[in-house]
């Protein structure tokens, strides 16, 4: 086992600052400072690290797209990790919080950065604080704020807390929502790293937790030392928040392409398997975004690497990998991501705001057990429809579900027509519940 | 008065930003905390102190889930039901929750103001299902047992 970024399960006290500075903690930094910036953008390319939000855009060629020219520069470090399934940034900032430091300013001085900011989702309300302490040790010790590391250059880093909205992980949502608006994405062009489309329309370089705290190590060792972990379109280490189904829901670092799912979810010290020795029937290896799979031999031998899961019809995306047992009803599965999706609609485009509302409706319709036939290729073309129309990607992750549970788990549907709510069992484990939750009562 | 009360907090949390309007997501927090929940006495002073139209700000306050523009109890739970915490159990925890505190899905805060429950989106702790956050703070891998010593120990706290 590797661990590039979960280091305190080699080293327990890493949080600490001195901790940190004694295992080799910000020397990427000093690396990254003795260089130019564009040696340091070159670097991140040659090792070929991609965006861990989901994307996986490569991050130097981001950075690359910042004008040097411009007097007012940003980083914005994506904190705000709201996928259904994700949970692994947080577990960074809990238990590594210098690491993502070290990388945000590695990043700030790749683009020579006025300011950093990291939006962290309001619910990590506790994360937020305690990274303020880290933050304030940093600049303590001369690697955060007024003429970093002696170089003349300064970066203050600053916190912001958003309220409990899923869409403010997108890009430019997140800008907006940092600026004090509404957190509703731009149309673009311009684009973030573009003068007239970041933070305050400067230019701004917005990047994953996961993702900066992969700098650290690409500077410290170099970018030969990162690519020679992984494969050659998936380099370094990957982390996946495995939830659902398991025996053991957490966590696990592994090198890129070195682990098929079959080993996440089995062995012993990953997935340890699954509850009752059941068989696993899908997997949504991109949290509720993904398109949804089943566990067929072919997909489970698959390597856990960008390519392999687009080969078999999906994405790795954040890596939030949820696994459900052969007693889960997908269509259940369908219906309760569609209440996320719906609830997270910003309301910008059309497409979205109103087909989340239709999906849901006939959805529910279909749980009460009140569907006709027709309506599964209603709710597919309701879904359809949504792709690609809509400002950011949200319209289509939120016709995933639909369009895949009905194209891979079509009899999970049929069993639903005709039948009476209490003849269908929503899944295995845990609670049953005929139909789907309510809407959420706070908002 | 927040400008006064929080002085300091604010002066701070303005320094942040190169802009007032920035201001206004961790200003409604403060207003939330000082009035129990985001009223229109809160939302006035932070456009006052953002330089924006109390329309403006209510509009945010609108679209976060975090802010509450209805009075709440003095233990607002958050209960994760999203998907991945509901292939562990999470619905039924949290009808159990409601049916403990004698509530239901159209009443949400007890008569003696003590507890506001609600049902959220993924919290990000999937993989420590059932969960809930008690005024920000998390309460994970939780089971009925423990809530009902949650629920006693919360109860026994002083004001």
């Amino acid at each position: 086992m590797v661990n590039v970024i979960f280091r305190e399960k080699d080293i327990p006290n890493i949080r600490e600052f001195d901790v940190y500075v004694k295992n080799g903690g910000y020397d990427g930094l000093k690396k990254a400072v003795s260089m130019k910036p564009t040696e340091v953008v070159d670097e991140v390319k040659a090792a070929n690290l991609r965006g861990r939000g989901g994307a996986g855009f490569p991050t130097g060629v981001k950075w690359s797209f910042i004008p040097a020219s411009e007097p007012k520069k940003y980083v914005v470090v994506n904190a705000d990790e709201s996928e259904t399934g994700t949970f692994k940034d947080r577990q960074i900032m809990e238990n590594n919080p210098h690491q993502l430091i070290e990388g945000a300013m590695i990043a700030a001085w790749a683009i020579q950065a006025t300011a950093v900011y990291i939006y962290l989702r309001g619910e990590y309300w506790d994360i937020a604080h305690d990274l303020d302490k880290r933050i304030a040790d940093a600049e303590k010790a001369g690697f955060v704020g007024n003429n970093v590391l002696g170089s003349g250059w300064s970066c203050p880093m600053y916190t912001h807390l958003g309220a409990g909205a899923y869409i403010c992980g997108e890009e430019s949502a997140l800008l907006e929502s940092l600026e004090g608006k509404l957190g509703q994405p731009r149309v673009r062009p311009p684009f973030p790293a573009q003068k007239g489309g970041g933070l305050y329309a400067e230019p701004t370089v917005v990047n994953n937790v996961e993702t900066l705290a992969n700098a650290p190590f690409i500077l410290r060792e170099g970018a030969a030392a990162f690519k020679a972990m992984g494969t050659e379109q998936s380099t370094g280490t990957k982390l996946y928040c495995l939830s659902g189904h398991v025996n053991k829901p957490g966590n696990y670092e592994a090198v890129m392409g070195a682990i098929t799912l079959r080993q996440l979810i089995f062995d012993e010290q990953y997935g340890g398997g699954v509850p009752g020795g059941k068989k696993v029937k899908a997997i949504l290896p991109s949290g509720g975004s993904g398109p949804i799979i089943p566990a067929t031999d072919e997909v489970l031998d698959s390597p856990l690497s960008y390519e392999a899961m687009q080969k078999v019809g999906t994405i790795l995306g954040s890596a939030s990998i949820i696994i459900m047992d052969e007693d889960t009803d997908i269509t259940w599965v369908a219906a309760k991501v569609t209440k996320f999706f719906k609830h997270e609609s910003c309301g910008k485009c059309t497409p979205c705001r109103e087909g989340t509302y239709w999906l849901d409706k006939v959805l529910d319709r279909i749980m009460a057990g009140g569907a006709q036939e027709s309506d599964i290729d209603l709710i597919n073309n309701v879904a359809k429809n949504m792709q690609g129309v809509t400002l950011c990607a949200l319209g289509d992750f939120a016709a995933n579900p639909i369009i895949h549970t009905i194209k891979n788990f079509p009899d999970d549907f049929k069993k639903h027509i005709g039948a009476a709510p209490a003849a269908v069992a929503t899944r295995g484990g845990g609670a049953r519940r005929g139909a789907a939750a309510p809407e959420p009562s706070g908002d | 008065m927040l400008a006064e009360k929080y002085a300091e907090r604010i002066e701070k949390v303005f320094a942040k930003y190169p802009t007032k309007r920035s201001a206004v997501m961790p200003l409604l927090y403060i207003a939330q905390e000082e009035y129990g929940y985001v009223n229109l006495e809160g939302i006035e002073e932070v456009a006052a102190l953002c330089e924006l139209d109390p329309t403006q700000v209510k509009s945010i306050a609108g679209f976060y889930t975090m802010y509450r523009e209805r009075p709440k109890g003095k233990h607002w739970l958050h209960i994760c039901t999203d998907l991945a915490c509901a292939l562990r159990g999470a619905d039924q925890f949290y009808e159990d929750v409601l049916h403990e505190l004698k509530l239901d899905h159209d009443h949400d805060t007890t008569d003696d103001g003590m507890f506001t429950v609600e049902h959220v989106m993924c919290l990000g702790a999937c993989d420590r299902a059932p969960m809930l956050q008690c005024n920000f703070h998390f309460h994970e891998n939780l089971d009925m047992d423990k809530m009902r010593d949650l629920i006693a120990k919360w109860r026994a706290e002083k004001s």
